[in-house]
């Protein structure tokens, strides 16, 4: 294979896995983005991904419906959301420990239900081709999209604009950056909180039922690599911005195509290294763009990750 | 535990005694509050098994034979806590700064790994102390360097130290899978790629009359010097004040930044001391079984210990008999091995949560005492 | 018990078909199995859809031997971990025979363990045992590379392209082994044939192998394998990209209704039967159990829509040639660097032990072990 020809291939399986891999981090970020607005961090999110993976699964499976499967994962999503939420709100209660906790608690519930629904093929998500007008495969595989992932943009685009335009993005956002200001507005802080972390649980449960659902669309203990926590980073670097959610998702996807993508055209020394790639690539953005004397820019000031 | 004020030299023997009575009452609050949360967390583990028409009592009457009420039993408990002690010890030094530290698990695996690999070129010719003396500095010096980066990177570039140390976590498996399954595999055995063996004559062996390596003791020893550090010298006085909070210990002129780092490296040389014994004393060389998750158990164990490095022993001691009597559930209960996570979690939560009752109840309260 | 003191080696050559070597240790405390306790490890859940669920099921044969009690524990971890369950399932419920279902139990653990416990027989699911090793353990194994190497056969003919995917968890010898079977069985049909790999690094990470699969279809392969824990990723996504594939482990047929060639499974139920049997007669259980079609240790999964006349008279056809015995590495076969490996005419019989610690890819296999 020439090097131009095996540079395109890397090139389209990139974009092709940027779509295919980015929908989980895309949802997992955004409702973490929208818990971390309202000033906590929930670090839970795995487990949330992880128990939405499988209850989309089984109820997809019991139902023959995945699109219930997927609202079914939004609801158990919310309700561990709702855990985060009331727990976080005792005093002297850590968030960050609260989340590690219940990343805990969710694996552990999602592996114990879940071992009935290995085996069964449950219905699975359908995609829309938006590749029809190209003879290239590898093109027309990569323009399979599910709706989802629409979805997803459509919800980065829509909190984009809520947080910024609306009276409960000014809430949520008053509440994130002090949480005295917002008491002297008279807001009830923890309830904020509660509901943003309900609503980031539910996305979360989303992106989760997106894996077991669609891509790669089976349910097995394996099946997250730790997503639900890339996702929190992704975050950070994301600037707490839902439009550059979407596009740091976008990336961590092409990220992960990287390695089989290089192996496919016969580059495999480091394969271990080019499969850490979505890890390398956060670290090394996270050290360039932090710094240690201002707090980022659209931190919430409330959030203890970046006090 | 709480901290003992200074007595003043005279004090009449009914102040002194009234004195000690109320530090009993304040630290019984410390051993009550635990108990009450292990009482909640298994009553509503109870419920959890009922609910799923199992029996709480085989439960509990399995957890205690698979981990505690034989003399194996005890053993294999012990054998689990080892690397847990350390592991825990990674989370704790780190919390007093309030720093969270969640890939201590990275530093095992690369502590680990350094110590098989500089063994490589000694194992030929050096004899077995001083082989193991340097394995053991290696795995030190790497998991120390490792966590110590995040602390760094921390202090010097503000990167999130919990998120940063995950990552390293996953770049440290590649870093191990890299060389294991390339320059460094030991090409007598394909199947299990794997450095060479430090040699069966060089391992660390068991505590005579036991099953248990002397990986435990070091772990006893080095919760107590660690407590130590943290509670009775200056170090330790400034890495509190500084975790209670950042700015105001700056202000002070404590050196933070230096505490932050060289609180993150002993963590790390905690966990790659894990990495050293799980080489030394069991795989005999590094690969990937290294990454057994006890960086990620150990997290668990710190946060029950609250932090504090004397109670992570016990609390090791009964996560390694969970984790021992694991099996024994499973064979007789037919119940998954996804059960002890669901304990362990929810023990996790209550015990987080418990947190909140601290100093609320004044039956704790020093006479006079107010909230 | 010096007439039982030849090598492995010597052995599986002299009896070509791989006969087991039989124990010479007094089993009469196995001899009545009414009163006898089994206990299986298992490396992961034991409902994966893949190796662990694979060994459960066989083992299954055993509950139905009047008298013994099975005992086995899931996801226990290849660290002292598993010796310790072991010793357990000894101390605790009493288990006089344990199978360790995953290979990297057997050194240190089981070998440790059977040291300890003489009285208590191990038996280990890997080709790894040798008459150095203690005579109460032992391995059990079947050699999966001579169903890759049918299905070789029927994949080298139902490709366009000439180009064959194989996603590989990762690159130890018995992936190493497979893979190179199959790809001897596809140029055996096809000398055009190409066998492109990419190892994921683990034995299981769905999304890397979704991408590792979708990688080589856009490279070119139309027909894809895999060796990983759970092969239903890699089957369903070739099935979504209209290719052909091949199974791995367990029957995949039902999850690619189209482009099911056939697959690769073990048959783990008849060593189990036939070590059930052994038990309910009171006879030892062999130290060394390995083969392969001969004695029905692995099969294919029945054909697929995806399988031709031409492909399924091929692939039937080399089964039966290596149920008697034809070598499948007939040389001349280079090594991927190019030094030779079999000179023209040399073969290497199907149990050759040097096989067992594969370290190489073959010339004609695109992608490298490092």
């Amino acid at each position: 294979m020439s090097d131009d020809a095996g540079l395109t291939t890397v090139l389209l399986a990139m974009f092709a896995g940027a779509i295919r891999v980015s929908t989980p981090f895309l949802f997992v970020s955004l409702g973490e983005m929208l818990t971390e607005k309202s000033g906590r961090i929930n670090l839970g999110l795995e487990g949330t991904l992880v128990f939405g993976a499988m209850s989309g699964y089984a109820i997809s499976y019991h139902t023959g419906s995945p699109w219930l499967g997927v609202i079914v994962a939004g609801i158990c999503g919310s309700l561990f959301g709702a855990l985060h939420g009331y727990l976080c709100k005792l005093p002297k209660v850590n968030d960050i420990a609260i989340g590690i906790s219940l990343m805990l608690f969710g694996t552990g519930l999602a592996f114990f239900f879940g071992k009935a629904y290995i085996q069964p093929s449950a219905p699975r998500l359908p995609s829309i081709s938006f590749g029809v007008w190209s003879d290239h495969p590898a093109v027309r595989q990569a323009l399979e999209i599910n709706p989802l992932f629409l979805l997803g943009l459509a919800l980065a685009v829509f909190l984009w604009w809520a947080l910024k335009n609306t009276r409960y993005g000014l809430i949520i956002r008053t509440t994130g950056d002090s949480a005295p200001a917002a008491l002297a507005l008279g807001i009830n802080v923890n309830q904020v909180r509660l509901l943003s972390t309900m609503a980031g649980g539910f996305f979360a449960g989303i992106g989760g039922s997106f894996l077991s659902l669609y891509y790669p669309g089976s349910w097995t203990e394996g099946l997250s690599s730790g997503q639900g926590l890339l996702a929190v980073a992704l975050v950070i670097f994301a600037r707490w911005n839902p439009i550059y959610c979407f596009w740091a998702a976008l990336l961590f996807g092409a990220a992960g195509a990287l390695g089989p993508a290089l192996q496919s055209i016969g580059i495999s020394r480091g394969y271990h290294f080019f499969n850490a790639a979505p890890y390398i690539l956060t670290l090394f953005i996270m050290i360039v763009s932090t710094s240690p004397r201002r707090s980022l820019k659209g931190a919430p000031g409330e959030l203890s990750i970046t006090k | 535990m709480a901290e003992t004020t200074d007595t003043p030299g005279l004090m009449f023997r009914a102040e002194l005694l009234s004195e000690v009575r109320d530090q009993l009452r304040r630290s019984s609050e410390y051993i009550v509050i635990p108990i009450l949360a292990l009482l909640v967390s298994g009553l509503l583990f109870s419920l959890f098994l009922l609910t799923l028409g199992k029996s709480p009592t085989d439960f509990l009457s399995l957890v205690w034979r698979g981990g505690f009420g034989t003399s194996f039993s005890w053993q294999n408990t012990l054998v689990r806590a080892t690397p847990l002690i350390f592991t825990a010890l990674c989370v704790a030094i780190p919390a007093r700064l309030g720093l969270v530290i969640i890939g201590g698990e990275g530093a095992l695996v690369l502590g680990g790994f350094a110590s098989a690999a500089i063994a490589i070129p000694m194992v030929s010719w050096a004899p077995t102390y001083l082989l193991l003396g340097v394995m053991a500095f290696a795995g030190i010096l790497v998991g120390g360097l490792w966590i110590g980066a995040v602390g760094a990177l921390r202090h010097y570039r503000g990167v999130n130290e919990t998120i940063a140390s995950l990552l390293m976590f996953y770049i440290a498996v590649s870093i191990l899978n890299f060389f294991v399954e390339g320059a460094l595999r030991d090409p007598s055995d394909p199947n299990k790629p794997s450095t060479m063996p430090i040699g069966s004559d060089n391992m660390i062996g068991v505590i005579p009359g036991t099953d248990v390596h002397w990986g435990l003791i070091v772990g006893i020893a080095l919760c107590g010097i660690l407590f130590l550090l943290m509670n009775r010298t200056t170090f330790g006085f400034a890495a509190q004040i500084a975790g209670g909070n950042i700015r105001a210990a700056q202000a002070q002129g404590l050196p933070v930044g230096k505490l932050m780092v060289i609180s993150c490296a002993i963590a790390g040389a905690c966990a790659g001391l894990a990495g050293f014994f799980e080489v030394a004393a069991i795989h005999g060389k590094a690969n990937a079984s290294l990454i057994a998750g006890y960086g990620f158990t150990g997290i668990l164990v710190s946060f029950l210990a609250r932090h504090n490095p004397l109670v992570i022993i016990p609390v090791a001691i009964f996560l390694g008999g969970l984790a021992a009597s694991g099996g024994l559930i499973q064979r007789r209960m037919d119940l998954p091995d996804a059960t002890v996570l669901v304990l362990q979690g929810l023990l996790f939560i209550v015990i987080l949560v418990s947190e909140t009752f601290y100093g609320r109840f004044s039956i704790f309260r020093s006479k006079g005492e107010t909230a | 018990m010096s007439k039982f003191e030849i090598s492995r080696r010597s052995l599986l050559q002299s009896s070509a078909l791989g006969l087991a070597t039989l124990s010479t240790m007094d089993m009469s405390r196995l001899a009545h199995a009414s009163n006898l306790t089994v206990g299986i490890v298992y490396v992961g859940p034991r409902d994966d859809f893949g190796w662990n669920q694979a060994h459960a099921v066989g083992a299954a044969a055993l509950k139905d031997v009047p008298g013994v009690t099975v005992v086995e524990e899931e996801n226990v971890p290849e660290t002292i971990a598993v010796q310790k369950s072991m010793e357990s399932m000894i101390n605790l419920d009493g288990a006089q025979l344990i199978f360790a279902t995953s290979f990297g139990y057997y050194k240190p653990f089981v070998l440790d363990v059977a040291a300890k416990y003489p009285d208590v027989e191990f038996r280990h699911a890997a080709p790894l045992w040798t008459d150095s090793d203690p005579k109460n353990a032992g391995s059990y194994f079947g050699y999966l590379d001579q169903a890759h190497y049918v299905d070789g056969v029927a994949a080298g003919l139902s490709t366009n392209s000439n180009k064959l995917g194989f996603v590989a968890a990762k690159p130890i010898g018995t992936v190493l082994r497979n893979i190179n079977s199959f790809l001897l069985g596809a140029r055996k049909v096809n000398p055009e044939a190409t066998v492109q790999v990419i190892f994921t690094g683990e034995w299981s990470m769905p999304v890397r192998e979704a991408e590792a699969a979708n990688a080589l279809v856009d490279a070119g392969c139309d027909v894809l394998t895999c060796h990983v824990d759970g092969p239903k990723v890699v089957i369903e996504t070739a099935e979504s990209r209209g290719n052909k594939c091949c199974g791995h482990n367990a029957s995949q047929a039902p999850l690619a209704p189209n482009g099911f060639i056939t697959g690769a499974e073990y048959k783990w139920e008849t060593i189990y039967k036939g070590f059930a049997a052994n038990l309910a007669e009171g006879q030892a259980l062999p130290n060394f159990t390995g083969a392969g079609f001969d004695k029905d240790f692995v099969r294919n999964t029945p054909y697929g829509a995806g399988a031709s006349e031409a492909a399924i008279a091929a692939a039937d056809a080399a089964r039966a040639d290596v149920t008697t015995g034809k070598p499948i590495f007939v040389g001349p076969i280079n090594k991927q660097d190019g030094t030779p490996l079999l000179a023209a005419g040399a073969s290497l019989d199907n149990y050759e032990p040097s096989l067992d610690q594969t370290d190489y890819l073959i010339e004609g296999v695109v992608g490298s072990i490092t």
